[in-house]
């Protein structure tokens, strides 16, 4: 262990704020990235179920031959 | 002899071995991060020099390694991508331009907050954060570029060829902003550490490294996964994979 | 074999005459980069005052980044009309290999927009104060580095001569990849003010033009088959 205590741990040895903040950005860059790409995956997969729940309504539209 | 390759060539199954290969990236990923981080943050002593804000080290230096190593594997997918016309290449590069752009600019930050106390500036025009500037804007150009198009096709094959216009360049960039700097030597004498660090601090870094070269990995897959879909969608077995999805989450 | 040749060189030269040709018609357009030029470095001195050793100290970035900005302007014109009405598709089904043929139209391109900031570069070096000698540094850096920014800026309008918004895109593209040019050159001014000798400089951009002339009509051409397909 190179610190004695959390409140050493924190301080960093009087650099704390430029590590803490390096870290910090750099993870929530990160996370960023993450959500953006799970994010991503979803929604194109939800476009898609959407395409075939309309491309089966107009089937379903067609078939029904009493309308007009 | 490549005959075994020949199934990967098709869409359908290179998405399937990327998701085969993701859950280990993901778990070496995370396991690597946690030694890296806590090793690096709580054990690795403070340099004699540099006191505790060394330890940017840990982020700063594997992310501008990766942000190479991205640029690196755009490099060779372009190549193939052109040369043997093979689409998942392409896919490849799109799939990491925006990755390299986010480590790079991770690199760029980290090395101005480490710069503000050793320097007393948050920007010098050091060499390496100069080439991390440069490098950066080539990322940037290559995702404008690849959004600009609207036929994803064209945008990737458009993408490699910046992408292998770029590695030429890359390296001539580079040495010509070294020797650039060493011209124009301001108060800059480079802290940032040469290979003679002791040993219980490089083993962090060394882990630190195989870290972001595993989240490098799982997010490429992740993305690469994505372009397949996006230019599959009309695909049956895409939109199998959709009916599925919707089952497992149970809503619409 | 000999015939092959000749006829390779005559297409060349058929290309460059008939790009000349076109932009003598359209007369004015020809100046309007080399006026921008002028009057970018017109700016400076307006901006920062008229010290002469502070100008002469800064000059060579001033008509370097002046000229990389002209060069920019310059391009879209490079491919943009024969996109347009469609002699970009007659210059790939012609016999011809395309690289070989794109490479005349960049020269002919050159001849319309980096020579004639060649030709004015005296009148600015007098605005800013530049004796003989930088001045002969900078004559020789512009020489070499105008047809590789041609060369480069051919590849970054070939990629995006289809797009509507081309344009802004195209500086995005290809100032960062001029940054060697830019700092190889204004080295190489700045060893001359000195008296230094800067030969190995100008060798390096030498090299970088011979590469650019060898490696840029094949990006060039795959570009613009991206684009028109």
């Amino acid at each position: 262990m190179a610190f004695n205590s959390l409140a050493d741990f924190f301080a960093m040895g009087g650099y704390g704020f430029y590590v803490w903040l390096s870290y910090g950005i750099s993870f929530l860059v990160l996370a960023v990235l993450i959500i953006n790409t799970l994010t991503k995956r979803k929604k194109i997969l939800k476009t898609v179920t959407q395409r075939i729940a309309r491309e089966e309504r107009i089937k379903k539209a067609k078939n029904r031959k009493d309308t007009l | 002899m490549w005959k075994w390759l020949h199934p990967y060539a098709k869409p359908e199954k290179s998405y399937q071995l990327a998701g085969k290969l993701l859950p280990w990236f993901v778990v070496l990923t995370v396991i690597t991060f946690i030694i890296g981080l806590l090793w690096g943050l709580l054990f690795a002593p403070a340099d004699y020099q540099q006191g505790d804000s060394f330890r940017i080290i840990y982020i700063h230096v594997p992310a501008a390694m990766m942000a190479m190593g991205a640029y690196s594997s755009m490099a060779i997918a372009a190549f193939v991508a052109l040369v043997w016309q093979i689409r998942l290449a392409e896919m490849t590069v799109a799939a990491t331009a925006p990755i390299g752009a986010v480590f790079t600019f991770i690199a760029l930050f980290t090395g101005a907050a480490w710069g503000k106390p050793m320097w007393g500036a948050w920007w010098v025009w050091d060499a390496r954060l100069t080439s991390e500037l440069i490098l950066l804007f080539v990322y940037l150009g290559i995702i404008a570029l690849y959004n600009a198009f609207s036929d994803k096709v064209l945008a990737g094959r458009a993408a490699s060829i910046l992408t292998l216009v770029g590695v030429i360049n890359l390296p001539v960039i580079h040495y010509s902003v070294v020797w650039w700097n060493t011209l124009h030597q301001g108060p800059t004498i480079s802290k940032f550490g040469k290979p003679s660090m002791a040993v219980e601090m490089l083993w962090p870094l060394l882990i630190m490294i195989a870290a972001f070269a595993t989240l490098l990995g799982a997010l490429i897959l992740m993305r690469f996964r994505n372009e397949i879909l996006t230019r599959e969608s009309h695909r049956p077995w895409v939109r199998q994979l959709a009916l599925n999805n919707v089952k497992i989450t149970g809503k619409n | 074999m000999k015939t092959m040749f000749r006829a390779l060189f005559s297409a060349f030269f058929q290309v460059v005459a008939k790009e000349l040709q076109g932009a003598f018609r359209h007369g004015s357009d020809i100046l309007n980069p080399v006026w921008f030029f002028i009057i970018v470095v017109t700016l400076f001195p307006l901006g920062i005052g008229t010290d002469p050793a502070l100008l002469e100290r800064i000059a060579p970035g001033i008509i370097w980044v002046a000229a990389l900005l002209a060069a920019l302007l310059s391009f879209e014109r490079l491919f943009k009309d024969d996109f347009i009405d469609g002699s970009l598709e007659q210059l790939m089904l012609s016999p011809f290999p395309l690289a070989w043929l794109v490479s005349a139209k960049v020269f002919a391109h050159w001849l319309l927009t980096g020579l004639p900031l060649l030709l004015v570069s005296p009148l600015l070096a007098t605005f800013l104060s530049l004796d003989i000698d930088t001045y002969i540094a900078l004559f020789l850096t512009l020489l070499i580095g105008t047809p590789i920014l041609s060369l480069f800026g051919a590849i970054g309008v070939a990629l995006t001569v289809g797009l509507r918004k081309g344009g802004i895109l195209l500086s995005l593209i290809m100032l960062p990849l001029s940054i060697p040019i830019l700092i190889f050159s204004t080295m190489a001014i700045d060893a001359a003010s000195y008296g230094q000798s800067y030969i190995g400089l100008l060798a390096l951009l030498g090299a970088m033009l011979i590469t650019a002339i060898i490696l840029a009509p094949f990006a060039i051409a795959a570009s613009l088959r991206v684009s028109v397909s």
